[in-house]
């Protein structure tokens, strides 16, 4: 095989099963605290600041880091006015920063073609980005390790979580701040739109097959990592753009997971109520 | 963790107690009483009269706008298991193990001293033959004692129980009444939000709030006409010629 033989592959290879397994663990934990939203929303906002890192002649993580955090201040500005609220706030701000990019991108003198920036330039991964990939892997270990139990009890029961001795807010704004690291370190290969498929696929796969969270976690690091190799062999053998390949197989394991576990009709909890509450004598 | 009375004394003191969550409208305003060790209070009122106001004052969430809370002795808060995420993947087991998790830091695994309080938690609550099944499989009322265990994996002197017997079936409605009683008889101070009036008759006090404390007192003094007319305001219905009150609770869409 190809893929066996080339230092090209072999990077991608090693770049792609590092960066699967760190996006596929931190999916689990987006998912289950139902920020997919702000995931796909952080990933396509960064696209101005990577169009302007690739003007400056610097690199791409640089812009796609200083993108992220000028977007984040935008909604969080936006999101103060009550009319608007954070969701409206998110589309907008996320809307113009991807308009904005567009267009940046497609002048002329842009050294970077608009579609890497979007899809990602997989094997063009060199050391710098399998540097990056692992450091990725190692902060996202670590701090799923460390945050575990404030990350469980700010998904299970956010109402009881400060009595025992938890801030949900604080769990929930690590993790976007983690989320926020992992697509920077992720977006010069995977590119703006399909480092998305790899937060998201793997980790809701893992959701319907993982009895417990800890199972859940390594099932979509394990997912993550299958679905870049086999997304990369199959783009090697077709000779297809190798980002859309691994978002592809992401999903179909996606698709497989769903037709293993079809998921039952389950309670979520919530806030419902009875309407009428009939009281005793008095 | 026994049936005996505990050595630590509860003692839970509220002084004056306003407290508001923007800082200037009250949710709450003052409220004076107190409990000691043994003593169960079931904390009446409607929707939005200050119950959950009260509970998260005492837990140090919301801090006093005016007037002071005393606790001495741990405090845990058992919600209602509604307001829980049922479809995360957590056993009874993992659930009760949580109240440890203020006193273990993060790099440590639960020592066996807390996974057997934990055992022996569930097994107080009638549980411990489900420790091993997913919390979201369990009853209402099963999940509501695994609640209670994580409470007294706390080791909590002071419980606040936000409505237990919503949602729950008669039997385990006994079973919750007959936990809490011997709870009660180790020396803890119990908290109970209900909206039940037959609920609150049973229990030592009776804290009645409408945004301001509208009565305290044993329930024969509290539970009157009068009084629940000014807790439930028009959502009051009397039957059986006054002898029996039902409160109409609004559902909030």
């Amino acid at each position: 095989m190809e893929i066996l033989h080339s230092a090209l592959l072999q990077r991608a290879l090693v770049e792609v099963i590092v960066l699967g397994a760190a996006c596929g663990a931190l999916g689990v934990w987006l998912l289950a605290l139902r920020h997919a939203y702000a995931a796909e929303s952080l990933a396509h906002a960064m696209l101005p600041g990577l169009v302007l890192a690739s003007l400056a002649g610097i690199p791409l993580l640089v812009g796609a880091g200083a993108g992220v955090l000028v977007v984040a201040a935008l909604i969080a500005f936006a999101a103060r006015d009550t009319r608007v609220g954070s969701e409206i706030a998110v589309g907008v701000v996320v809307t113009t920063a991807f308009g904005l990019g567009a267009v940046l991108a497609l002048a002329p003198d842009v050294p970077v073609g608009l579609d890497r920036l979007l899809f990602g330039d997989l094997l063009g991964a060199g050391t710098p980005d399998l540097v990056a990939a692992g450091a990725l892997a190692l902060v996202v270990a670590i701090a799923l390790t460390a945050g575990h139990r404030r990350l469980a009890l700010a998904v299970f029961d956010p109402v009881s979580a400060p009595s025992l001795g938890s801030s949900p807010a604080r769990a929930e704004l690590a993790l976007l701040a983690l989320l926020a690291i992992a697509v920077v370190a992720a977006v010069q290969s995977l590119g703006n739109l399909l480092v998305f498929a790899l937060l998201v696929a793997p980790a809701a796969a893992a959701t319907r097959l993982g009895r417990s969270m800890r199972a859940q976690l390594l099932l979509a690091a394990a997912l993550g990592a299958t679905a870049g190799v086999v997304g990369l062999f199959v783009s090697a053998e077709l000779d297809v753009a190798a980002g859309g390949s691994v978002a592809l197989a992401a999903v179909v394991l996606y698709v497989l997971a769903m037709i293993a576990r079809p998921r039952r009709a389950g309670r979520r909890g919530g806030t419902r109520r009875s309407p009428v509450e009939a009281l005793g004598s008095g | 963790m026994s049936a005996a009375t505990r050595d630590t004394l509860v003692r839970l003191e509220v002084r004056g107690l306003s407290a508001s969550y923007d800082g200037t409208t009250p949710a709450l305003h003052d409220v004076s009483f107190s409990a000691d060790s043994g003593q169960a209070v079931a904390v009446l009122g409607p929707n939005g009269g200050g119950k959950t106001t009260l509970f998260r004052a005492l837990l140090g969430e919301l801090a006093p706008a005016a007037g002071s809370v005393r606790i001495e002795g741990a405090t845990a808060y058992v919600p209602q298991t509604e307001r829980s995420r049922l479809d995360f993947p957590v056993s009874a087991l993992d659930v009760a193990l949580m109240g440890a998790y203020a006193r273990t830091p993060w790099y440590r695994r639960f020592t066996a001293a807390d996974r057997d309080l934990a055992q022996v938690a569930l097994e107080r609550v009638g549980i411990a033959e489900h420790a091993r099944k997913r919390f979201g499989a369990l009853s209402g009322g099963q999940r509501q004692r695994v609640l209670i265990a994580r409470a007294l994996v706390q080791d909590a002197g002071v419980l606040l129980l936000d409505e237990p017997f919503a949602g729950v079936d008669q039997t385990s409605e006994e079973a919750i009444m007959g936990i809490l009683d011997d709870l009660r008889a180790e020396g803890r101070v119990l908290l109970i939000a209900t909206h039940d009036v037959e609920q609150a008759r049973r229990w030592d006090r009776v804290l009645c709030l409408r945004g301001a404390q509208v009565a305290y007192g044993p329930p024969s003094e509290t539970l009157t006409n009068a009084v629940l007319e000014a807790t439930y305001g028009a959502e009051i219905v009397m039957l059986d010629c006054g002898h029996r009150a039902v409160a109409v609770q609004h559902h909030h869409h």
